[in-house]
Parts: structure tokens; C-alpha cells; sequence
């Protein structure tokens, strides 16, 4: 069990944990992954976000593609539930929208596997703070 | 292939981390630095001086009045008193408004964060978080992420080791509109009638169990921690002159890109509603956007280029409200609108003050009859000063705001209501008194497929000869219309003399 007693350590905890992250992106670390971001606020859950999700970790398992499949919130393409993001080692996020299993599929077969783009991107239309 | 071209018009502060972490894992919101603005107050500033940070932002509060979060932090942190209370208001009410439940099912530690602040800004060592029990997915969320900020030593006891304390609780609210005031709230919370009262006393002084409390909203809490960690000139430089930052709308309607979107100040109506919003549905005309839910009101197309913060949507006759914003096209009905939401308040008045139990029903009762075909010009002037009579007499804000959809659809939209009484046709094809469905005896091959599909058995006919729709049986259901494959049946908007 972690425990933070002081800012300090608070800030080293936060670098570890960027610098772990940082190795799932490095596409020449041999611990590389796919990562996956699934919208499950109560809006995606409505529209099937769960079905998804559990086909997207079934699948890629199966498949055998490294990745790591998580929930998130709320990602703000309501019109276009389920929407997941998906972010290739090296690579900028790209959000896809109406993703069903058929479309999941499309996805593993397409992006992931061979990088090109499939139907159904939404371009991200803001900006955040960093 | 869509591709991005301009420079977005939407800025995430407040949805920073929404869809961007796992909302049930604490370490994943470390790194997006999580509690580093506790951790910078707890040891660089005192209270005051992180008070004064928010004064001089600019922030104010985004539950809908719009009062400085500053100013109300400080009066809190200056009523003297052995306890106090950080509520943060969760009870999101507006129809159609769902940015709270996103931040909370998003990025529930962005708010414990900024409670935490609060309460060693004002001097408290316990948060509530009052949240409505329709909301069970932001609960279940809201209690993984404290207790583990409990298990990490980020909320509780002695704080970051700088012995400061606070813990969160949460209130189950049951869902009523008016407990979103903050007096009725506190009352709520304290297992009372969920019923506003004066103000003064204002929380500030004496709130939950009589001591002083500071309440603010979901979308405020989110503000807090990138003002202290960028600083309030950076936050300040954002909006326009008298509304700083940015706000979060949840787009519903007839807009194609129903979504949740986060714009700063300024902003015109027309960039979110054909920009961000991608236009009205099936490229019909636009009408109205109706913000500030049941408290507010309606802007047309005249309101389309004003850039939209708090004093601008007051002068257009509406408010910024909790940031729902509802898009109306052509085949809406204004006076509809209107008998919606007061029908909501009729519903959600909790009957402590005349002027808004019974005034509200009367104004609801007149504008169904409007809407019926059976008003008289009488009527409009009764609805304006009944309208004025609730606004002056009416004891919360509740009440007070209650007619403002009245005001404004009258305001925008006279001709239609003139239309309802006078010449009784509903323009919009949407009160089902006014209009009816006429089949074209040339068109109508006889087919049956209408009078098969009619629930209420209103469509009589002979095999292959023209059919007849009888429009005092005819419900308006329209499903008629849709299983026409030969564009025989089309409404009426002069309504047929009912014998």
C-alpha cells in the first residue's frame, strides 16, 4: 500500500508512474503495448460500451496483440457512442466513433495490425491544458 | 476521411482528464497531476493568500448565478466558528444537463482535490458531497476514488504531513429540483423537507447544522487546481471582461453532434451550435437554443453572434444556468416549450410559497389552453402579469426564475403565440389540436397500409379506393404519414371544426 507523507514524495510517485507509462509508449521497448481507452461513463455503458470493452480485451488476448484495455470517462462525442481511443506505441491517439464489435474488429485488424486508419475517426476538436 | 482543419474553439480545464484516465484508479490520475495543487497550497500558501488567487482569476460560480468563488470562500473562511462545512452540490436537476455527472464519472478526484483546498482555504476538516441517487455510476465512482485517496494518505489525517485533516462524505439526494438551492440542499442534507428558506443567513455564516458552510458547484471544484498550479493571470487571460475562464455545455437537441463540450467565455452561440455542434439535424432551420434550463430562457437567431457569458445572457433574457443547452429547430412549438417546463416546475415546486404552488399551476393551465386551441387574447396579458407577480413574490430562486420561459417565449416569440389564439394553427405542426392529417384522394391508391398501422382504428376504407382519416378519433401519432409510401397524407395546420 502506497502511503504519501509529503509533496516530494507525492511529485516522485507521479515521475514513476509517467516513466512506466512512458515504456508501454516507447516503440522500441520490448514492453510495448497497445493502449485502449473505452468511454464508460453512464452514457457509453447505455450505448454498449461494455460489450466493447469486453470484446476488444477478448479479442486482442486472443490475438495476441500486447495491450492494455481501460475504462474512462466521458470523452464528449455523445452522438458517436461507444467511442474508444486508441494509441499505438509512438504514435498520436486517435479516437474512433460508433464502435461495435463489428467495428472493434475492423479496428484490431486494420489499425492495430497494419496502422492504417479504418472508418469512423473523429477528428479531436479541442484543446486541453498541459 | 475527416481530418481536423482549424484551430479547435473548444478548451478542456475543467473536462481536462475526462476520458483521458481510468476514473478508478488513483495512480493513473497522479499522473496527471492529481492533488499537486493541494500539495503546492498545503505548503507554499496561507489560506488567504490562496483565497486571494482565486479572487484575482476571476473565477466565478459555474452552478449557474455566476457569484465569485473567491469572495465566497473568504466570507466563509471569516465567520468564526469551531466547525465548518465544504458541500460540494451535486444535484444536477436541469432536463437535458449531464456535465456534472460527466466530471464526477470522469475525473471524480479533480473535485476531492479542490474540496480539500476549500477546507483549508475556510478553515473546515469535513466535505459532503451531496449527489442525487440517480446518479449511481458517479456515487459508485466518487467513493472508489476516496477511499483510495483515504489509502494514500491524500485525503484524512495530516495531509501531506503538513497536519492539515479533511474527509469527504457523501449525500444521497432524491432527486427533487429545488435541493439543488443551496438552502434547501443544507436542509436535505440535514434530513429535513428539502424547502429553500431566506437568505439571509446565507451558508457562509450559518449553513449545515447552523455552522458555517461554503457550497459550490461540480464544475467549480474542477476549476481549482490547474488556477493554482498555472496561476490566475493564466486563467484570467481566458474569457471575456467580466467572465473569466471557460464553461462547460452539454448539447442536446436537434443538433447533430449531441456532446459535452467545454468553450471559453465568448464564444458565440453560432460557433458551438455550427461548428462544434455540426449544425441542426437533417439541415433544418434553427430556432431557438434554450440555456439555463427550467430558470432560463430562450435565444434566436438574433442572439446567434453574441458572445455568451454571464451578464450577456441575462441582457438576451436568459441565464448561463448549470450550462444545459437545449437546440430547437423549425418543428418545435414555442408555446410547447414553455408548457414543458413549467409543466417541470409544477412538478418540482415544493409548495412552501403561494406565488410559485398555485401561480405556476395557473400559468401551466393557460398555456395548455393556449396550446388547445381554446385561448383568447386575454390570456397573453394574464400570463405576463401572473408571470411578474411570481418573479416579485416568489421566496427562492427556484420560484423567482420560474416564469422566465414565459418572458422569453414571449418576448422571442409573440407571433406564435397570436398564431395559437387567434388564428389557432400551430406553425411548428406539434400541438395536436391544431392541425390534423388529410389523405390526397388522388395520391391514395388504397392500399391500406395507413388504416393497418392506425392504433386507434381512425382510418376507414374500401379496398383499393381512396381512404378517409376521421380527426376526431385521430390521436396526431404520424404514423400514418410514415408508412405512406405514396406521399398521400400531409397535414393540415388549419384546424378542422370538430363535430
Amino acid at each position: 500500500m502506497t502511503h504519501i507523507k509529503s509533496l516530494e514524495q507525492l511529485t516522485s510517485k507521479r515521475d514513476e508512474l509517467k516513466s512506466n507509462l512512458s515504456r508501454l509508449d516507447d516503440p522500441n521497448n520490448s514492453e510495448k503495448k497497445v493502449q485502449i481507452k473505452v468511454a464508460m461513463a453512464t452514457c457509453g455503458i447505455a450505448s454498449g460500451a461494455r460489450t466493447t470493452m469486453d470484446f476488444l480485451t477478448a479479442e486482442l488476448s486472443k490475438r495476441n496483440i500486447p495491450s492494455v484495455v481501460t475504462q474512462t470517462g466521458c470523452m464528449g462525442y455523445c452522438y458517436a457512442e461507444p467511442t474508444i481511443e486508441v494509441k499505438l506505441p509512438g504514435k498520436e491517439a486517435v479516437i474512433f466513433g460508433y464502435v461495435d464489435t463489428k467495428r472493434a474488429d475492423e479496428i484490431i485488424e486494420k489499425y492495430i495490425k497494419t496502422g492504417e486508419l479504418t472508418e469512423g475517426v473523429i477528428p479531436r476538436n479541442y484543446d486541453t491544458i498541459d | 476521411m475527416e481530418t481536423p482543419v482549424n484551430k479547435p474553439k473548444q478548451l478542456r480545464i475543467a473536462l481536462r482528464n475526462c476520458g483521458m484516465l481510468d476514473p478508478e484508479n488513483i495512480a493513473e490520475s497522479i499522473v496527471r497531476d492529481a492533488y499537486q495543487a493541494l500539495g503546492k497550497v498545503l505548503k507554499e500558501y496561507s489560506p488567504q493568500e490562496c483565497i486571494n488567487i482565486l479572487k484575482q482569476s476571476g473565477l466565478r460560480g459555474r452552478g449557474g448565478a455566476g457569484f465569485p468563488t473567491g469572495l465566497k470562500w473568504e466570507i466563509a473562511s471569516k465567520s468564526k466558528s469551531d466547525q465548518k462545512y465544504v458541500v460540494c452540490n451535486a444535484d444536477e436537476g436541469d432536463p437535458g444537463a449531464f456535465m456534472d455527472r460527466s466530471i464526477l464519472e470522469g475525473d471524480p478526484h479533480s473535485v476531492l482535490e479542490a474540496m480539500a483546498i476549500c477546507g483549508y482555504c475556510i478553515g473546515a476538516d469535513k466535505g459532503l458531497i451531496y449527489i442525487r441517487a440517480e446518479y449511481p455510476l458517479a456515487i459508485k465512482r466518487l467513493k472508489i476514488a476516496i477511499s483510495q485517496a483515504m489509502e494514500w494518505g491524500l485525503l484524512g489525517k495530516n495531509i501531506l504531513g503538513s497536519g492539515f485533516n479533511f474527509e469527504i462524505k457523501l449525500c444521497y439526494g432524491a432527486g427533487a429540483f429545488v435541493c439543488g438551492e443551496e438552502t434547501a440542499l443544507i436542509h436535505s442534507m440535514e434530513g429535513k423537507r428539502g424547502e429553500p428558506t431566506n437568505k439571509p443567513p446565507f451558508p457562509a455564516t450559518s449553513g449545515f447544522m447552523k455552522k458555517p458552510t461554503n457550497v459550490n458547484n461540480v464544475e467549480t471544484f474542477a476549476n481549482i487546481a490547474p488556477i493554482i498550479l498555472k496561476g490566475p493571470e493564466w486563467f484570467s487571460s481566458i474569457g471575456t471582461k467580466n467572465s473569466k475562464g471557460t464553461k462547460v455545455f452539454a448539447l442536446a437537441g436537434k443538433i447533430n453532434h449531441v456532446g459535452l463540450i467545454e468553450v471559453p467565455m465568448g464564444t458565440s452561440l453560432r460557433e458551438i451550435i455550427y461548428e462544434i455542434g455540426g449544425g441542426i439535424k437533417e439541415n433544418k432551420k434553427f430556432k431557438a437554443v434554450q440555456t439555463g434550463g427550467p430558470s432560463g430562457g430562450c435565444l434566436t437567431e438574433k442572439h446567434l453572434d453574441t458572445p455568451i457569458d454571464y451578464e450577456n445572457l441575462i441582457a438576451a433574457g436568459s441565464m448561463m444556468g448549470s450550462g444545459g443547452m437545449i437546440v430547437m429547430d423549425e418543428n418545435d412549438c414555442m408555446v410547447s416549450v414553455a408548457k414543458f417546463y413549467l409543466d417541470f416546475i409544477v412538478g418540482e415546486s415544493c409548495g412552501k410559497c403561494t406565488p410559485c404552488r398555485v401561480g405556476n399551476k395557473r400559468l401551466y393551465e393557460i398555456l395548455e389552453r393556449i396550446t388547445q386551441g381554446k385561448g383568447v387574447m386575454k390570456d397573453l396579458d394574464k400570463l405576463k402579469n401572473l408571470s411578474y407577480i411570481i418573479k416579485d413574490t416568489a421566496l427562492c430562486g427556484l420560484g423567482q426564475t420560474s416564469p422566465n420561459p414565459v418572458f422569453s417565449t414571449l418576448e422571442n416569440f409573440y407571433d406564435e403565440y397570436y398564431e395559437h389564439v387567434v388564428e389557432k394553427k400551430c406553425r411548428a405542426g406539434h400541438c395536436k389540436n391544431l392541425f390534423h392529417y388529410v389523405i390526397n384522394e388522388e395520391l391514395c391508391v388504397g392500399c391500406a397500409a395507413c388504416k393497418r398501422c392506425c392504433p386507434v382504428h381512425a382510418i376507414t376504407g374500401e379496398k383499393r379506393k381512396p381512404h378517409y382519416i376521421d380527426s376526431n378519433i385521430c390521436i396526431r401519432c404520424n404514423e400514418c404519414i410514415e408508412k405512406c409510401s405514396f406521399d398521400a397524407i400531409s397535414i393540415q395546420l388549419e384546424p378542422k371544426i370538430l363535430v
